[in-house]
């Protein structure tokens, strides 16, 4: 088989690292290629290499046995190379055969002309299987969909090496069975694919080969078929793996959180957001909430903590009712909250690093004295959290939170939730974002708390994740659950049917209208 | 160069120097402007006005004092929002407000006696606060953009005034209020001994107290903790617990008292001591905004760029001597101004420049 493209011997420095050390890297014709690496590992880099935004200090790059010189992003296209980046580019108010010719419309009279277009896209819609409605508007379809348009785009400027960036962290597990068929779709038409992921699953189920970066070093190249996951992990990381956690059996205690009918809708609209929830979570369990994307657990959570207050229902931690306490209250009443977005809600990047330790409590006797912050016993209590959960940054407790990693972020919001000794947990997308050394760690921190008795309520879009913490699994859809499932007693397959709404749970049947 | 370019990678002093380059940069400009109106007195005019805040030692000193001491206080005013996320462009009117309550606690309360100045000071400081919640409290209920409310209160601010004092101090002869009476203005504390012979005014002292006060809120305090976590992430403050709307007021509130300050400080000064029945608003509130932006946004940098744009005045006047219209020197301000935020943007490119060149040289 011949090597379409050919990486060799790329080298990229940036000022105090090597991003990337002498990377070789060869794709077959018609083959799936995985790239596997942690984040920082060098996979960004090396991609944009590709795409001539950086210019690599070492190595050459040859398509088709030729070297070439890619001048930048257009460059590649030109050349054939397409992208599907991990986050959409898409115009929300556009038509798919828009957003699909946007930059390359037909122009005819200063008019533009999508009749030639629409029915390529036709076409190519048909030739892969992608199933795709050219005039639907892109804020009606679903995300599944829009990415299906993002490979669209890609298709429709001809290219023939398909690079995809993490495809599949937003996709359900169907639909990311139907995105591998797709996959193997393209590489029957000669197509050759770039698959991008740190999931071993998916590229253990559709990749031929993988190669392997760490530290911006090149580990080696794998056949996927004379290979399994724990090679490839320990090659990645450089180390065994626990992808399961050793957990004990849960010693469950009393009720800590009660809902009881918690419904929520947006003023002046009649569609509830949050449907009459009701579940609880005992002290020593996990209970996880699953469900795809915007089916209400970002409500539900902002309910429980306070960031939304006018849910109708009740919330109860330990018996005390919350639901019309202040944030402050109830985080005071023994609530600790990891939030979903990082930036957004869990720390204030611009502040260093021990102000973020002390930003659920700086208002306490310990850190004020009347009204003056006390310095002292600020970066006491930040440099004891730092060393016990191993947060590295530039300059410890004076770091500015926005120069450190997401990793040792999330550690960060992790020690001041966690150090809090609150009753109750509520961890949001826990390990969004992170690798898999930070991932195990704070998954043996989650269950760590646990095992101290206290309540966890985790919600998460990752499956694997779900199974690999819980110890009940509730399944949220349109805002209601609709399924309370024992991980032991349940599969991939079936959570899947419930979070797409098409099985409903015992006890969870369609609420009379 | 190498070494300079790493020194500038510390942020700050990125925009320390961002903020040189300008000043130099904004002169420069106003020396072109000059050329161009008149070449024959454009570097004689010049030359004086660089010099002007020292000619005459620190007589002339004190004169940048005067013109500096309520422009440090506005500046103080828009800094501490920004700090806290607000763009406070009310400062005219808050000072407005501020100095008019003064003017009349001076001219009409003088049973007080000798404390009539300092109940006129800390009156306008309150009165400033009312004039700043207004739009704080739109702001935080509402969603009302503070832009938008602040500027229509400067309009309703100043045409208030002109209506409250055609209605109570008048003095109709010249169109504007009774004057302060010497005996109620804010005292000099010894400050004119020092700078004799000048415009020296004991509003300085409390400009500098302010500025003391604002960066011990901002540094040292929960307050000050809570309002910056709110100006840089409003989302984690109310994650955090914090009451982010009643924080938005306070900040307004504060910024309005800072405003309030400096319009005391402006009317219950040697040379002022009255309030125009006025068409236009006075300058000094939205100089404010340049100097909280030249001064970083930083209490210090405020006070130092204070004293910088009020040494500018002072040559302004000087100007006129060589038949320049000392508005010159605004168009100066302006385009410091300007530069301030494009040397920022230059200063990113340069160093990017370098970098790159750095690693082609290392290659």
């Amino acid at each position: 088989m011949n090597n379409v493209l050919t990486m060799r011997n790329i080298s990229k420095s940036f000022p105090g690292i090597k991003a990337n050390d002498s990377i070789s890297f060869e794709l077959r014709e018609g083959e799936v290629h995985a790239i596997l690496g942690e984040n920082g590992a060098g996979k960004s880099t090396l991609m944009n290499i590709l795409f001539g935004i950086y210019k690599p200090d070492e190595g050459e790059i040859l398509l088709n046995g030729e070297v070439v010189d890619i001048k930048g992003p257009n460059h590649a296209y030109e050349l054939g190379l397409g992208m599907v980046h991990q986050h959409f580019q898409l115009v929300q108010n556009f038509t798919v055969t828009e957003n699909i010719v946007l930059g390359i419309e037909d122009v005819r009279y200063g008019l533009i002309s999508t009749k030639k277009a629409r029915k390529k896209i036709i076409e190519l819609s048909e030739k892969y299987k992608l199933n795709v409605d050219p005039d639907a508007l892109i804020s009606d379809i679903s995300v599944g969909m829009q990415q299906r348009v993002e490979i669209l785009k890609v298709l429709y400027r001809n290219a023939d090496i398909l690079i995809l960036d993490e495809p599949t962290a937003v996709l359900t597990p169907q639909q990311i069975s139907d995105l591998m068929n797709i996959i193997k779709t393209f590489t029957k038409e000669g197509k050759s694919v770039i698959f991008i992921s740190h999931k071993l699953d998916e590229i253990m189920n559709v990749a031929d080969r993988c190669s392997v970066l760490k530290g911006g070093k090149y580990q080696g190249t794998l056949e996927i078929s004379k290979t399994d996951k724990n090679e490839l992990t320990r090659r990645m990381v450089g180390r065994v793996v626990d992808f399961k956690i050793a957990k004990k059996k849960p010693s469950i205690g009393d009720k800590v959180l009660e809902v009881t009918d918690l419904t929520y809708r947006l003023k002046g609209s009649d569609k509830a957001l949050l449907d009459n929830i009701s579940f609880h979570v005992k002290a020593g369990e996990v209970v996880s909430l699953a469900g795809i994307d915007g089916n209400g657990q970002t409500e539900l959570i902002y309910a429980l903590t306070g960031l939304i207050h006018n849910a109708e229902g009740s919330v109860r931690l330990n018996g005390k009712e919350l639901n019309q306490l202040s944030i402050r209250q109830r985080t005071m009443s023994g609530l600790s909250h990891i939030p979903e977005d990082r930036h957004k809600h869990g720390l204030v990047l611009d502040y260093t690093l021990e102000y973020n330790l002390v930003l659920q409590e700086y208002f306490k006797e310990r850190f004020q004295k009347h009204g003056v912050l006390q310095f002292d016993t600020i970066t006491e209590h930040s440099e004891a959290l730092i060393s016990s959960f191993d947060i590295r940054s530039g300059r410890g407790p004076k770091t500015t939170a926005k120069s450190m990693s997401g990793g040792n972020q999330q550690k960060a919001i992790l020690a001041r939730e966690i150090s809090r000794s609150s009753d109750l947990l509520i961890a949001v997308q826990p390990t969004r974002g992170l690798d898999v050394g930070a991932i195990e760690y704070i998954h043996k921190q989650i269950i760590a708390e646990r095992d101290k008795g206290k309540a966890v309520f985790v919600a998460s879009l990752e499956l694997d994740e779900i199974f690999n913490i819980s110890d009940r699994i509730l399944v949220i859809y349109e805002g209601q659950i609709v399924a309370d499932l024992i991980p032991e007693d349940t599969s991939y397959e079936e959570i899947g049917l419930y979070m797409s709404g098409s099985k409903r749970g015992k006890g969870y049947e369609k609420n009379p209208v | 160069m190498k070494k300079i370019l790493y020194s500038l990678r510390s942020h700050k002093l990125l925009q320390v120097y961002s903020a040189l380059i300008a000043i130099v940069a904004g002169l420069l400009f106003g020396l072109i402007i000059l050329i161009v109106i008149d070449p024959s007195q454009a570097f004689p005019a010049f030359n004086s006005m660089l010099f002007a805040g020292f000619r005459r030692g620190l007589s002339s000193f004190g004169n940048v004092i005067f013109f500096a001491t309520p422009i440090v206080l506005t500046g103080l005013s828009v800094g501490f929002a920004f700090k806290t996320g607000l763009f406070n462009i009310g400062a005219t009117g808050q000072l407005l407000i501020g100095g008019f309550v003064a003017v009349y606690i001076g001219v009409t309360m003088t049973f007080f006696g000798p404390f009539t100045w300092v109940i006129a000071v800390i009156a306008a400081g309150i009165f400033g606060a009312l004039w700043g919640i207004i739009p704080g409290i739109l702001k935080a209920y509402k969603g009302v953009h503070e832009v938008v409310t602040t500027i229509m209160m400067n309009y309703i601010a100043l045409y208030l005034v002109n209506y409250f004092v055609k209605s109570s101090i008048y003095d109709g002869l010249n169109n504007r209020s009774l004057p302060v009476p010497r005996a109620n203005i804010i005292p000099k504390f010894g400050l004119d001994v020092i700078f004799s012979h000048s415009n020296i005014q004991g509003g300085f002292l409390i400009a500098i107290i302010a500025m003391l006060i604002i960066y011990f809120i901002l540094n040292k305090t929960v307050l000050g903790f809570e309002l910056k976590a709110v100006g840089y992430n409003k989302d984690a403050s109310k994650y955090a617990g914090i009451n982010d709307k009643r924080r938005t007021i306070h900040a307004m509130m504060i910024a309005g008292a800072l405003a309030g300050l400096a319009g005391a400080s402006m009317y219950l000064s040697d040379s002022f001591t009255y309030i125009n029945v006025q068409d236009s608003m006075p300058t000094q509130g939205f100089m404010g905004i340049s100097v909280a932006l030249l001064g970083l946004k930083d209490p210090i940098g405020i006070l130092l760029a204070g004293l910088f744009f009020g040494y500018l005045q002072v040559g302004g006047q000087n100007m006129q001597l060589y038949g320049f219209a000392p508005q010159v020197i605004d168009v100066m301000t302006g385009m410091i101004v300007y530069f301030s935020a494009l040397s920022l943007i230059f200063a990113k490119f340069a160093i990017r420049f370098f970098r790159l060149r750095n690693e082609g040289d290392d290659a």
